[in-house]
């Protein structure tokens, strides 16, 4: 078992008129079942309302499962006595940087985790300059969040979920409401963290751009999951992935429209290297 | 820009009293006033007046930043002292019309007017020096013992520390709000009070859907982060009681004897 794992997930919004009568069920995550790796870096991409949000609220025990289990690093999310240990060890970034950032210094926010954890002061101070450093933030550490640029302050984030030390960072679109820049920077900050000190990344995104770091990229749509495999494998289905309604990335697209009027390409073009280096022989 | 906004009148510097505990100077304000308000005699607020002057110098801020908290009480001020002055009754002093000033009521109406101004300016003192967040650490570690009675201590401190995080926030949504409807043709500025009022309503609905959206973001982001209320929680900046906080509340102490010994002789 890896460090999650989901079997059979099913999740259903109920949604009720001011009677509190059931007008309408919304199956929002359906039937999925998923097993991750230690160390591995997954990316899970599909448009609005695919569920994929709905998925990563589960990997940290902020909703259940209506049917079907799901584990992390073994412990039963719907186990009311794992959960605190569980949001430790699974931490999670959301969207807006803005709505997640606690404390009016950089430095405290990161601490805020920790604190809650019951650490030691002394500790603390430790984890905290630790991970603004890994986050490369650690110059900003007494700044107001307010004066952060939108990828700086998610890079806060990143750091407040490092604090915990968790052995697996959730990251619900971190990179959702940024600019090109701050996105660049986000995404550089999640690699170093997977390559350097080995921590599982689950990002979850409509960027394509971003998944092609990944280990693994599983594509969700209507709930389900619709597509599973290296990003090579995932970019060289183009007409699948439009039918779901994703974008490819520009050189993923060219190179498939070349070979389609009959250039002698390989499938799954990620970068403009590759490209450039297929076209070159 | 809205952003830059300083938040409460926290005056940056370095100075001997921005470096005191928070509960040292929420303390000393609380036995200040209480000061202020036992005994009544010119020498008694001579004292009160000396003691406030060494602390302002003291803390470094200029003067005009204190007297900018008299402003707002200008007219309540205004208003003790007038009541004071034509209603005590007394020996008269002065009558014209229907209006008498008595010998007490001038002696009350300066009294407080001194007591009123001095304790505005005593509790300048502490807001200029001491930031909004360490001026809740201080009173949710000062009030804890109320959390044997149940009173939500700790809660009530993260609730004012997040609103005061919020606030510049908040600031910026209402003018990105207020610049999208007057883009709109929305009109903030002209008319009569009332119909300015009205006006702000399609300001405010959006400004407490943004609110209460950002509240639940909030709330789910602190619960990921294992916030489970003030129970076996550890801070990362602990409030300790350092050697210069001791030697305040020696003086403090010093000054309170002194006022009473003052007030009992005198």
């Amino acid at each position: 078992m890896g460090i999650i794992k989901a079997d059979d997930v099913t999740f259903e919004y109920i949604r009720r008129d001011e009677e509190g009568n059931v007008e309408g069920i919304t199956t929002a995550v359906d039937h999925v079942s998923l097993d991750i790796k230690k160390g591995q870096f997954i990316a899970i991409l599909g448009h609005n309302g695919s569920g994929k949000s709905t998925l990563a609220k589960h990997m940290n025990a902020i909703l259940y499962p209506t049917e079907g289990t799901l584990w992390v690093d073994g412990m039963d999310t719907k186990e009311e006595e794992h959960v605190w240990e569980i949001r430790q060890r699974a931490g999670m970034v959301f969207q807006n940087p803005d709505n997640q950032i606690i404390g009016q210094v950089v430095e405290e926010d990161v601490g805020f985790g920790p604190e809650n954890m019951g650490i030691p002061s002394k500790e603390i101070w430790e984890r905290v300059e630790e991970s603004l450093r890994a986050v490369g933030m650690y110059e900003f550490r007494k700044h107001s969040p307010n004066k952060l640029s939108g990828g700086q302050k998610q890079r806060v984030s990143i750091a407040g979920v490092l604090a915990m030390h968790p052995q697996c960072i959730v990251l619900d679109e971190p990179t959702a409401m940024l600019d090109p820049n701050g996105r660049k920077e986000v995404i550089r900050a999640i690699r170093g963290l997977n390559d350097v000190e080995g921590i599982t990344v689950i990002l979850i995104t409509h960027y394509m751009e971003e998944i092609i770091y990944a280990d693994k990229v599983f594509v969700m749509d209507k709930g389900a999951i619709a597509m599973e495999g290296t990003p090579r494998e995932i970019f060289s289905q183009v007409e699948k992935l439009k039918e779901l309604r994703l974008d490819v990335p520009q050189v993923t697209m060219l190179a498939y429209e070349l070979k389609k009027k009959g250039m002698n390409l390989p499938d799954g073009i990620l970068t403009t290297k590759e490209l450039i280096d297929a076209l070159r022989i | 820009m809205l952003r830059d906004i300083t938040l409460g009148q926290y005056y940056q510097t370095e100075s001997v009293i921005h470096k005191l505990d928070p509960r040292v100077k929420l303390g000393g304000t609380l036995l200040y006033i209480i000061s202020l308000f036992i005994f009544e005699n010119i020498w008694g607020y001579l004292l009160a007046g000396l003691f406030l002057a060494i602390v302002i110098k003291l803390s470094k801020v200029p003067f005009r930043f204190m007297v900018r908290g008299m402003k707002a009480i200008v007219f309540l001020l205004l208003i003790t002292v007038v009541f004071n002055l034509f209603l005590t009754p007394g020996e008269v002093l002065i009558s014209f019309w229907k209006l008498k000033i008595t010998k007490e009521g001038l002696r009350i109406a300066i009294f407080m007017a001194i007591r009123l101004s001095m304790l505005i300016i005593g509790s300048s003192v502490m807001t200029l020096t001491t930031t909004p967040n360490n001026l809740t650490d201080g009173m949710e570690k000062m009030l804890s013992p109320l959390k044997v009675f149940k009173v939500p201590v700790h809660e009530v401190a993260m609730m004012m520390s997040i609103a005061l995080r919020f606030i510049p926030i908040l600031l910026e949504e209402t003018d990105k709000i207020m610049k999208a409807q007057i883009a709109r043709g929305a009109d903030f500025e002209s008319g009569n009070l009332l119909k300015r009022a009205k006006a702000l309503v399609p300001l405010l609905v959006p400004l407490f859907i943004s609110a209460f959206r950002r509240a639940n973001d909030l709330a789910m982001a602190m619960e990921a982060r294992c916030y489970r209320g003030g129970e076996g929680r550890t801070k990362m900046k602990p409030l300790v009681y350092k050697k210069e906080d001791r030697l305040a509340y020696l003086v403090i102490a010093g000054y309170l004897v002194i006022k009473i010994v003052i007030g009992i002789i005198l």
